[in-house]
């Protein structure tokens, strides 16, 4: 069907209205009033720049931010070791491992929270033992390093399996040849092995920083009082009836996950299109 | 990347292995501590006070709804990804010029804009409409725009790889018109892509929790709503309980989609 | 190491009792011993899964050999050391170029691994590249070259370390065919040129017949023959390497009391007697009007510019292949004579 002419056009445009008219009248409409709204406050478009220059807001921005850099980081070296790992050995018991490994993937993020709390919290896992062999109950989790642990949980099941993937299509023979021209394993590593994951590694890097950013459910099981943007907004939202800086403040969360998320793209597309 | 350079490893392959099981016990120790909570008569005194099922009796008593819900708004979903989804995906799959190229960038949009952001914006929209603020389709509409991409991104893979273009061109010179072709030739090569997105959005949408703790209302509540609520106010063993209630939903499917990836791949 | 760098030390390769067992039990490889000269040409020819693979990656150090094999560069007992220690250059089918690196430093990338300064490392990388005559691609990022440049850089590659041995694993297998000439040529040339000990691995006759000094046909994990292009293809030691390398045609054959009885006609026969099959290439059997021995007809004619490919039906019933020349034309259904010179004609037992 859908070659060229006109027939096949109208085709495919008749596939694809019920999607766009569900799109755009619940998500572009939408996202456009609350850029209008942003606007509508006693502030203006000084709303807007109070994100930037009130340093409540700010502070709450810089600290979601590296929050968010820090688990990328982190989740990256960690997924990126067993992902690698997995997908360059074959032993008995991996299938099970790769499994267990994945179960978080779909977990919600009051899950994920709850989760912290048993590892983390007054009755958690680390407490218990941490009280055994020290004599002291170490508790986090209600605390920007219970949110930290509570993101690199959520996040390594999905960087695990894009570098898995990833990692299983490059071709061995890379490796053999660099090994035939005398690099050692790390060399092998360093050289080829890493840079032909890059894009596979920004793109999941890229995924887990937005995740960190704008996740809103293990912020809010864990506690109220950790400052980062979604809690913040929500405060504003619920508690302050501040519409205008909620919406605002959405908003310009909403452009920096977005524009973290295409540029990562791009760069793991210019960098695909090198490997092709 | 395979090396099977026979049974013997160096230490590097065991330093890797051990790294790889501690990092599984940080995952699932709390996942086999919540599960252990959920049955144990007092958490705080131990497995030694006993196993129950009171707790999960307990539940299912007081938050039956919010299953049923969750269950109802999974499916609905289900049903508005596949209309609203599959035909974008073959589209997708056969016309690559800027303006679908566009559409499938905006259409991902959803993930990556923060589910309370989204929220927020459907509530400014349209929360003045109290028919439809009310009604559980306010959720519904909220996880179709976050599950759609999944819909199409899954179907798009196999669609782009089983080569629709050639096959179709093979049934169009057999005589088959476009519905013919659709309905036996499209869905039916596409049904891996289809299962797996479908699993997905199941999935996806019983977990949904940034947008939906926003859109529900007192009436309108879902599982993961009703497991912050418990988590907030409730006793350590009934969240856990409830927690076990929604891993007992969840993970068969997260099981179904692993064997489906491992499986259902098309031959190359 | 010798200082001219068109030249190679001749090093001599040898396996003893090399097999190979994959985890799971399967069999790859048989035994297999082999004497390999100084700056000779080996391929090894044969069907996928052959073993042959499998040899060369013994070789290469990328797989061990099971218990009791062992491997040797010259005087030097190499099975226990892995590939990168090995001082082997390696060509893939594949090309394996590296994606993230330019065609010079994929060239410089050996010498690079063994720590040799940048300025050492640009003059031989440039003068490789000179001796491709590849200068001008020096600066191209991998996507940019077509597939026989790729392969001509992989060669550099291998090459630019001066390598003990040089191995090729199907190097010309992704290419198209006009490329794959071109590029056989080429390789041909360098390896007479530099003296270097080459092992190539193949599938394809043609490649193997153009390019060895010996041929190692294998199959089923097993070496079948070992010997010159000639050999490998006048005297097959069996029917398989027959029917792999090159076409034959098999015929039921009598012989007794100096005769074979072959196409229901009689020729002089100093051979083995009792019930054979023979084989004939197509091209050994003659189309002969006058002293034809037995006639039949033409079922497909093919036209293949330099010759036409007959199949006929004798009237024994049996089918034979036979080239005739490009010019004469033929139809369907003709009747024509046929005539084979006993020399030409190989016995097997049945």
């Amino acid at each position: 069907m859908i070659q060229s002419g006109i027939g096949s056009r109208v085709l495919a445009l008749a596939l694809v209205a019920p999607a766009v008219a569900v799109f755009g009248a619940f998500f572009l409409l939408p996202l456009a009033r609350l850029f209008v709204v942003g606007l509508s406050g006693p502030e203006g478009w000084r709303t807007y720049a109070a994100v930037l220059v009130e340093p409540r807001y700010l502070e709450s921005l810089v600290s979601t931010m590296l929050l968010a850099a820090a688990v990328t980081a982190v989740t990256l070296a960690i997924a990126g070791t067993s992902g690698l790992f997995l997908a360059r050995n074959r032993f008995p018991g991996r299938a099970l491992l790769v499994a267990l490994l994945t179960f978080p993937l779909v977990f919600p993020g009051v899950v994920i929270g709850f989760m912290v709390i048993m590892l983390a919290g007054r009755q958690g896992l680390i407490g218990t033992l941490s009280e055994q062999v020290a004599g002291q109950r170490i508790v986090f989790a209600y605390s920007m390093a219970g949110l930290f642990l509570g993101y690199v949980y959520f996040s390594i099941p999905r960087v695990l399996l894009t570098v898995m993937a990833a990692a299983e299509k490059l071709d061995p023979q890379q490796a053999e040849a660099a090994r035939a021209l005398g690099a050692r394993p790390w060399q092998v590593l360093v050289h080829v092995v890493l840079p032909a994951l890059k894009p596979a590694l920004l793109s999941a890097g890229a995924i887990c920083f937005a995740t960190a950013m704008g996740a809103f459910g293990t912020a809010f099981t864990l506690a109220t009082r950790i400052d980062v943007l979604p809690m913040v907004i929500y405060t504003e939202f619920t508690l302050q009836a501040n519409i205008a800086m909620a919406a605002a403040l959405s908003f310009v969360l909403g452009i920096v996950t977005w524009l973290a998320l295409s540029l990562a793209r791009s760069l793991a597309g210019t960098s695909v299109a090198a490997a092709a | 990347m395979t090396t099977v350079t026979g049974a013997r490893h160096g230490v590097a392959f065991w330093l890797q292995l051990g790294f790889t099981l501690l990092v599984c016990m940080l995952l699932v120790a709390p996942m086999l501590l919540s599960l252990l909570a959920g049955v144990t008569e007092n958490y705080l005194v131990g497995i030694e006070s006993g196993l129950t099922t009171r707790w999960i009796a307990e539940v299912l008593r007081g938050y039956s709804d919010t299953i049923l819900l969750s269950l109802q708004v999974a499916l609905a979903c289900l049903a508005a990804t596949l209309v609203l989804g599959v035909p974008v995906a073959y589209v997708l799959a056969r016309r690559g010029n800027w303006l679908t190229r566009l559409f499938e960038e905006l259409l991902t949009m959803p993930i990556a804009v923060p589910g309370l952001a989204t929220a927020l914006a459907l509530i400014i929209t349209y929360g003045g409409v109290g028919e439809f603020r009310r009604s559980w389709l306010f959720i519904l509409v909220g996880h179709v725009l976050f599950t759609l991409p999944f819909m199409v991104r899954s179907v798009l893979a196999v669609m782009s790889a089983v080569d629709l273009r050639t096959l179709e061109e093979g049934a169009a010179s057999l005589g088959a018109g476009f519905a013919r072709r659709f309905f036996t030739i499209v869905l039916p090569n596409s049904l891996p892509g289809i299962l797996s997105g479908s699993l997905m959005v199941v999935t996806l949408s019983i977990g949904e929790f940034n947008l939906t703790w926003l859109l529900h209302t007192p009436l309108t509540k879902t599982l993961p709503v009703g497991l912050a609520d418990s988590y907030a106010s409730l006793r350590i063993e009934i969240g856990s309980a409830y927690t076990l209630i929604f891993f007992v939903m969840v993970i068969p499917l997260l099981l179904l989609l692993q064997a489906l990836a491992r499986f259902g791949q098309p031959p190359r | 190491m010798s200082r001219d760098p068109l030249r190679f030390e001749p090093v001599p390769v040898r396996l003893n009792a090399c097999a190979k067992t994959f985890p799971g039990g399967t069999r790859a490889l048989e035994p297999i011993d082999l004497e390999i000269a100084g700056g000779e040409t080996v391929v090894f020819l044969g069907p996928s899964g052959c073993g042959k693979t499998t040899t060369l990656r013994i070789i290469a150090g990328l797989e061990q050999p099971d218990p009791g094999g062992s491997v040797f560069f010259g005087s030097e007992d190499v099975t226990a050391l892995p590939i990168e220690r090995r001082n082997v250059g390696m060509v893939f089918q594949s090309y394996a170029l590296f994606p993230n690196m330019d065609v010079a430093q994929n060239v410089g990338y050996g010498l690079r691994v063994r720590g040799i300064d940048r300025r050492r490392r640009d003059a031989r990388v440039g003068e490789m590249l000179a001796m491709m005559q590849m200068e001008a691609l020096a600066r191209r990022r991998i996507d940019q070259l077509s597939g026989g440049q790729r392969q001509r850089v992989a060669l550099a590659r291998a090459l630019v370390v001066r390598p003990r041995i040089l191995l090729l694993d199907e190097p010309l297998t992704a290419l198209d065919a006009k490329l794959r000439d071109g590029l056989r040529l080429e390789i041909d040339r360098l390896l007479r040129q530099l003296g270097i000990t080459a092992i190539y691995v193949t599938h394809d006759q043609g490649e193997a017949m153009a390019l060895a000094d010996r041929i190692v046909v294998m199959s089923g994990g097993r070496v079948v023959q070992i010997g010159t292009p000639r050999d490998v293809y006048f005297r097959p030691a069996d029917p398989f390497v027959a029917d792999f390398v090159g076409t034959t045609n098999r015929l039921q054959a009598q012989a007794a009391d100096g005769r074979l009885h072959v196409l229901g006609a009689d020729v002089p026969w100093a051979g083995a007697t009792g019930p054979l099959a023979v084989l004939v290439r197509p091209e050994d059997v003659r189309l002969d009007a006058v002293t034809g021995q037995a006639e039949a007809k033409v079922t497909t004619a093919m036209f293949l510019g330099d010759r036409t490919r007959l199949v006929v039906e004798t009237g024994t019933g049996e089918t034979l292949s036979i080239d005739a020349p490009g010019r004469a034309s033929f139809a369907i259904g003709d009747t024509v004579r046929i005539a084979i010179d006993p020399d030409r004609l190989l016995a097997m037992p049945l």
